[in-house]
């Protein structure tokens, strides 16, 4: 009798809540513990994806692999939250924001020890791999 | 080509809380619509029901609503597309329509937001987004609507006070409203005093009175073939373009941040379709969930060029007497947002303007009249123009 395999829930560790257990990109998970913000490449196209995915819509296969963001992306916009939504009332007030890297765009938080007076669109910034109060992993934008 | 018609529209009051069930609450728009139609149920061929299910308790409304207003045994079905749920409704039923396969159509939009409590909706909030990759930092519908108004400022030099005037000319018409959720009045000096609720933060850049309220509501259009129109109804409102688009969920996947793609996209569409431009428009109903997506809407519809948006609500060109009234019904700033409901109800307004049946916020002489419906933050766009 094949022995039942265990369910891969290393995506539960990413973010402040996380709505999303068993995914492909759970691998994503793991280079965050490296203190590595990942993307993946298709190995046949060449096509760059962040938020990673495990499908290439273009060459309709999955042949990825993984690269890691460096560098200093551009501050889009960001907001300052003053509620949360359940399971967050207790990190508020944060910002959320986006940074623009050229070839692609990273959704994420700034960091908390960024003074709000100090953010302005347009600024670089880099991203970090966090780890949160409660032990969860997430990325933070800061000052590059 | 035969045309197809609206030939009757109506909609439930909008509360903050429906003293009844989702059924109940559906059959309240569809009588407005019935009556406005002089029609009865068998009269109806087919019926779509539009809401965003995360609200519902029943499964499959659908269903259960054609029993209980009468439309059985002629087929229904369920049409979610956030909060251009209606809007996307009555694509399908011009398609149903116009291939012949229907004569008369009735799309149902519905939302109970007080189905669930207050801690059950924040849940639900927060997955309002890319569950995967961006809820997990927390997010929220109104900071994703901050985030453009933060980048529409920061690109055209846009004001807080551009955006509460906004919110000052959606609170001129919402009490004239007796459908409205919200009919007092708001003034600048509200958005401006620190002390006032409507200037409380919520996600900066936007405030309180930036953004529109939860309601319960149901409304409801009905849609017929030409033949048909010309046999029920006197006074017929014709479908002249649709457009519709979508967008990446995730703000990543985006290149615009001063205006939505999906209002860009949907608007040539219809714009192309019906053979108008913007300047043919006599009056307009859009998307206003935050100020920011008027201002918006502005410019994705060719009112105003991109960073003009504030130049039309400063010279009060989008007033009634304006050269393109936009939102004389109040908005969703002030009718209140049940996100199922919230197209239909746009449309009713269109077309009891266009019928010259607006009553005290009637626009003078209007032939042609657009509604922009946004769903999600720009995920999904629906752009529909009417003329009489
Ligand atoms: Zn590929």
């Amino acid at each position: 009798m094949a022995e039942k395999a265990k369910s891969d829930e290393r995506f539960k560790k990413f973010g402040t809540v996380s709505f999303t257990s068993l995914t492909k990109t759970n691998d994503f998970v793991d280079f965050l513990e490296k203190g590595q913000i990942a993307g993946t490449r298709c190995k046949d196209c060449g096509r760059i994806f962040f938020p990673p995915r495990a499908d290439c819509f273009q060459c309709l296969d999955s042949h990825m692999e993984w690269y890691e963001v460096t560098g200093n992306g551009k501050l889009v916009s960001f907001s300052k939250l003053e509620y949360g939504p359940a399971g967050f009332q207790a990190d508020v007030p944060y910002c959320i924001a986006l940074l623009d890297y050229g070839p692609f765009k990273v959704f994420g938080r700034i960091g908390k020890e960024v003074p709000e007076a100090d953010i302005a669109v347009g600024m670089p910034m880099k991203t970090i791999a966090n780890r949160l109060p409660n032990g969860q992993l997430n990325y933070v934008f800061v000052k590059a | 080509m035969s045309r197809v018609a609206i030939i009757g529209v109506g909609q439930s009051e909008f509360v903050r809380a429906y003293p009844g069930s989702v059924r109940e609450l559906a059959f309240e728009g569809f009588k407005d619509a019935m009556r406005d139609a002089r029609l009865t149920a068998k009269d109806i061929q087919a019926s779509i029901i539009c809401s965003a299910p995360e609200y519902d308790k029943q499964r499959s409304p659908a269903g259960v609503f054609a029993e209980y207003l009468g439309l059985n045994p002629q087929p229904t079905f369920y049409v979610e597309s956030l909060c251009s749920s209606s809007s996307m409704g009555l694509r399908l039923a011009y398609s149903l329509v116009k291939s012949g396969l229907h004569e008369v159509v009735a799309v149902i939009g519905f939302q109970k937001m007080s189905e669930i409590s207050s801690a059950e909706s924040q849940e639900r909030m927060g997955r309002g987004a890319d569950i995967q990759w961006e809820s997990p930092f927390g997010t929220m519908m109104p900071a994703y609507y901050a985030m453009y108004a933060r980048a529409h400022m920061a690109a055209y030099g846009t004001t807080l006070e551009d955006l509460a005037l906004i919110r000052v000319k959606a609170s001129t018409y919402g009490p004239l409203n007796d459908k409205a959720v919200y009919r007092k009045p708001v003034t600048l000096e509200n958005l401006s005093n620190p002390e006032d609720r409507m200037a409380g933060p919520v996600a900066s850049p936007l405030r309180v009175g930036d953004c529109c309220a939860n309601a319960d509501g149901s409304s409801c259009v009905i849609v017929a073939s030409e033949a048909k129109a010309k046999t029920f109804c006197q006074k017929p409102v014709w479908i002249l373009g649709l457009g519709a688009a979508t967008t990446s969920v995730n703000l990543a996947g985006r290149d615009l941040f001063t205006g939505l793609t999906v209002a860009r996209e949907a608007s040539r569409q219809a714009y192309q379709m019906a053979g108008v431009g913007p300047r043919d428009i006599d009056v307009a109903e859009v998307h206003d969930c935050f100020t920011i997506a008027e201002m918006m809407a502005y410019e994705d519809l060719g009112f105003a060029k991109p960073g003009e948006g504030r130049d039309l609500i400063r010279s009060r060109a989008t007033y009634k007497d304006g050269s393109i009234p936009v939102n004389v019904d109040g908005g969703l700033l002030s009718k209140g947002h049940p996100i199922g409901a919230t197209g239909g109800s746009q449309i009713r307004t269109i077309v009891l303007q266009l019928r010259a049946e607006a009553g005290a916020i009637q626009v003078k002489d209007p032939e042609i009249g657009l509604v922009h419906n946004i769903g999600g933050v720009g995920l999904y766009g629906n752009v529909s123009i009417f003329g009489r």
